[in-house]
């Protein structure tokens, strides 16, 4: 079973309560005992997950399949200066900055706003889900002028910032494989950001997070990243002063204060 | 001033005690990315020969971060206890690791010294000691608190029950809280993270939880892990508040990146205490903290994760907590790269608690971007358990589904006190008995399913 939502046998004696009770959460509530230890089945099942994640880490964006999926809608290739996942992993600082060789490569504005698929932690995610996302909201700004698609490797959400800035672009958004989980190794994040500059704060940026099948479609997505961005159009910012203008709407800006985590996919 | 070091031919030179401590940690990423680490390997054991020559006293005369710019500096020299340093006050850092070790320096001892150590004197020494050192000597420190039940005790290994929910759900988490008890989990708290940190949420989950822990007559206490300022608020509303919880860290701007000054921690605190809610002790605070949190907000002004992290404790010392942990492996591979490093990391945390007189736990975790799996945090929790962990983190099936990382398993901590014959807290043992669910003889939690116990009415799936 890759999907952890159990269905197993309940022990002969009694009826299994937790087959009942699985319906209220994704947890692994209830996993009965070896010993003391967990049974073979739910051993190997979280183990099967956890490798689905490490791959959707480890695995390189398909860039080809990308761009073959794309026809003919332009698209550039980046990567960050980040040279590879090891380094990527290390050094967040050079993922969030552009190799110097793609700046040249950049084709100048002004645009209303460029859009920037990168893998992130994910490139499960953004080979799924990206270029769905790109054209379906592209639909929803007819009169925007709207830049070639960046296809970005080993980057970070700051790397938009860099991107826009050489490609003279207005807004970015940047689409992004978000840190996998067990439960889904395949969640995008979107991140916009209006007038965005190197060293722009993560409060200047608000988020779209949990985009995948099983949480927020891609179509559902699109729409309230179309609102966002009019918004933001309309308004000259991004950020913490929009989520307080925004409707009942399932965003957040990218900065919470909380534990430290990487927030920063 | 610089310090030196000569060998293999060599001398190595160290531009002031910060940079020395930084060079003389284990290696480990978030001091590489914060250009902080050694360079070659010899470099790093030049340095630790160099700090263990140090006196302890230089210490008490540098400080690394300055004492006008940061509060956690004024409140580590103001509350210096000169009288408990007596006795280590001519020794350098190499003898003060021997003196730590030595059949001599007994529970008692380490007890009195415990406000004559300052966090940069522990973590100087932790770097210079192997992780059996750290397990050896933080196996000899007993730090005991009580709010309904009594934690640190001898023999025990105290549980928080993590049931977390990615919506908050009521029910779920009941399910989640329901499975742990059933486990003989939560003996140290049942807290949850919520996903949503605001003060409506906090009230109501605070409200379900109290309401199970008085129904069932449960010997432990309850928190939701919101912002120190949200727990305020619903203390002045009433709220069920046992425990105020807040993550910290080793200096006055990465406290301010959290949101909190130690005016706000004090005023909680205070707060807390004014509820009376514990029955057999008042201590009300509940810290987590953990390496790489400065770094990560750019506020660790030069000195090395590991060093910043031990000042946390400091903080976490001022106001008596009931609990505290390190959260070792949660901020990712570019702070601690891999198992090695987040086991290395929990071994030191827990060692420099302890030594300051902290009760510390562990959330021995991992992300799934960082080089580590399950059967590191096999090795970290029986190395920690090993060394007298205060209490251990565990949620349903190791598998946090809504901060998105591994910790351990019901199923894991009911092994790992099975293989170190280790207790729950002694009144919630008996509660577990009286409950039929632990066998006090055989020190054995009893394998029951929900319908075969009065919890099982806890939650009802429709």
């Amino acid at each position: 079973m890759t999907d952890h939502t159990p269905t197993r046998t309940p022990a002969a004696s009694h009826p299994d309560v937790w087959q009942e009770l699985r319906h209220l959460t994704r947890a692994r509530i209830g996993l009965p005992r070896a010993g003391n230890a967990l049974r073979t089945s739910d051993v190997l099942d979280f183990q099967a997950a956890h490798a689905k994640a490490r791959d959707a880490v480890h695995t390189p964006l398909d860039v080809n399949a990308m761009q073959a999926a794309l026809g003919p809608v332009p698209s550039l290739v980046v990567h960050s200066q980040a040279a590879d996942r090891a380094t990527y992993l290390r050094r967040p600082d050079l993922g969030r900055r552009l190799a110097p060789e793609c700046a040249q490569t950049l084709q100048q504005g002004p645009w209303d706003v460029v859009f920037v698929a990168a893998d992130g932690l994910s490139s499960f995610a953004t080979q799924q889900s990206a270029i769905p996302l790109f054209m379906a909201t592209k639909q929803l700004l007819p009169d925007w002028h709207i830049a070639p698609l960046v296809i970005a490797t080993q980057g970070r959400v700051a790397l938009g910032d860099d991107i826009a800035t050489c490609l003279k672009a207005n807004m970015v958004v940047v689409m992004i494989g978000e840190r996998p989980g067990l439960s889904v190794a395949d969640s995008l994040g979107v991140y916009l950001t209006y007038a965005p500059y190197v060293g722009c704060p993560d409060s200047a940026r608000n988020c779209i997070s949990n985009i995948h099948p099983h949480g927020l479609v891609v179509l559902a997505a699109a729409a309230k990243l179309a609102w966002l961005m009019q918004q933001a159009r309309t308004l000259k910012l991004t950020g913490i002063g929009l989520k307080d203008a925004a409707p009942d709407m399932a965003l957040s800006p990218s900065t919470q204060i909380s534990l430290p985590k990487d927030h920063d996919a | 001033m610089a310090y030196h070091y000569a060998l293999g031919g060599e001398t190595y030179r160290f531009e002031d005690l910060k940079t020395l401590l930084g060079k003389a940690s284990a290696a480990r990423s978030g001091d590489q990315l914060a250009g902080l680490a050694a360079e070659t390997d010899a470099q790093r054991i030049a340095a630790r020969y160099a700090l263990a020559d140090l006196p302890l006293t230089t210490f008490l005369t540098t400080a690394l971060i300055p004492y006008e710019h940061d509060d956690v500096t004024r409140l580590i020299v103001d509350t210096h206890d000169g009288a408990a340093f007596a006795p280590l006050a001519s020794m350098t850092v190499g003898e003060f690791r021997n003196w730590l070790l030595a059949d001599t320096t007994t529970t008692a001892v380490l007890t009195a010294a415990a406000s004559g150590i300052t966090p940069e004197m522990a973590a100087a020494v932790s770097k210079i000691m192997r992780n059996q050192d750290l397990m050896a000597v933080s196996r000899k420190v007993r730090v005991i608190t009580r709010f309904r039940n009594t934690i640190g005790l001898e023999g025990c290994l105290a549980t928080r029950l993590q049931p977390n929910h990615p919506t908050d759900d009521l029910k779920g988490i009941a399910a989640s809280t329901l499975d742990g008890l059933l486990r003989g989990m939560g003996d140290a708290v049942i807290g949850i993270n919520p996903a949503t940190d605001s003060v409506a949420n906090g009230f109501d989950l605070l409200n379900m939880l109290d309401h199970a822990r008085q129904r069932y007559d449960i010997p432990t206490q309850t928190c939701v892990l919101t912002h120190v300022t949200n727990t305020l608020e619903i203390m002045n509303k009433g709220g069920a508040v046992d425990l105020v919880f807040q993550s910290i860290a080793g200096t006055q701007k990465a406290n301010e990146g959290f949101g909190v000054s130690l005016a706000i921690l004090q005023e909680a605190y205070e707060a807390a205490l004014s509820l009376k809610r514990g029955t057999l002790g008042q201590n009300v605070m509940y810290f987590e903290t953990g390496q790489g949190a400065a770094l990560s907000a750019n506020a660790h002004h030069g000195v090395d994760q590991q060093t910043v992290e031990a000042r946390a404790y400091a903080v976490a010392r001022a106001y008596n907590p009931l609990l505290v942990n390190t959260v070792v492996g949660f901020i990712g591979p570019e702070y601690l790269y891999d198992g090695k490093q987040i086991i290395r990391a929990g071994l030191e945390d827990h060692f420099c608690a302890k030594l300051l007189g902290v009760p510390m736990g562990c959330d021995a975790c991992y992300t799934n971007h960082a080089e580590a799996d399950q059967d590191d945090m096999d090795n970290l929790m029986v190395l920690l358990a090993a060394a007298g962990i205060t209490f251990l983190i565990g949620v349903p099936g190791a598998d946090d589904i809504m901060l998105n990382y591994q910790s351990l398993s019901f199923h894991d901590l009911l092994s790992l006190r099975s293989l170190l014959g280790l207790k729950p807290a002694p009144e919630f043992a008996l509660w577990l008995e009286q409950m039929g669910l632990y066998d006090t003889q055989t020190q054995h939690m009893l394998d029951r399913n929900p319908g075969q116990t009065l919890l099982g009415q806890m939650v009802r799936p429709t």
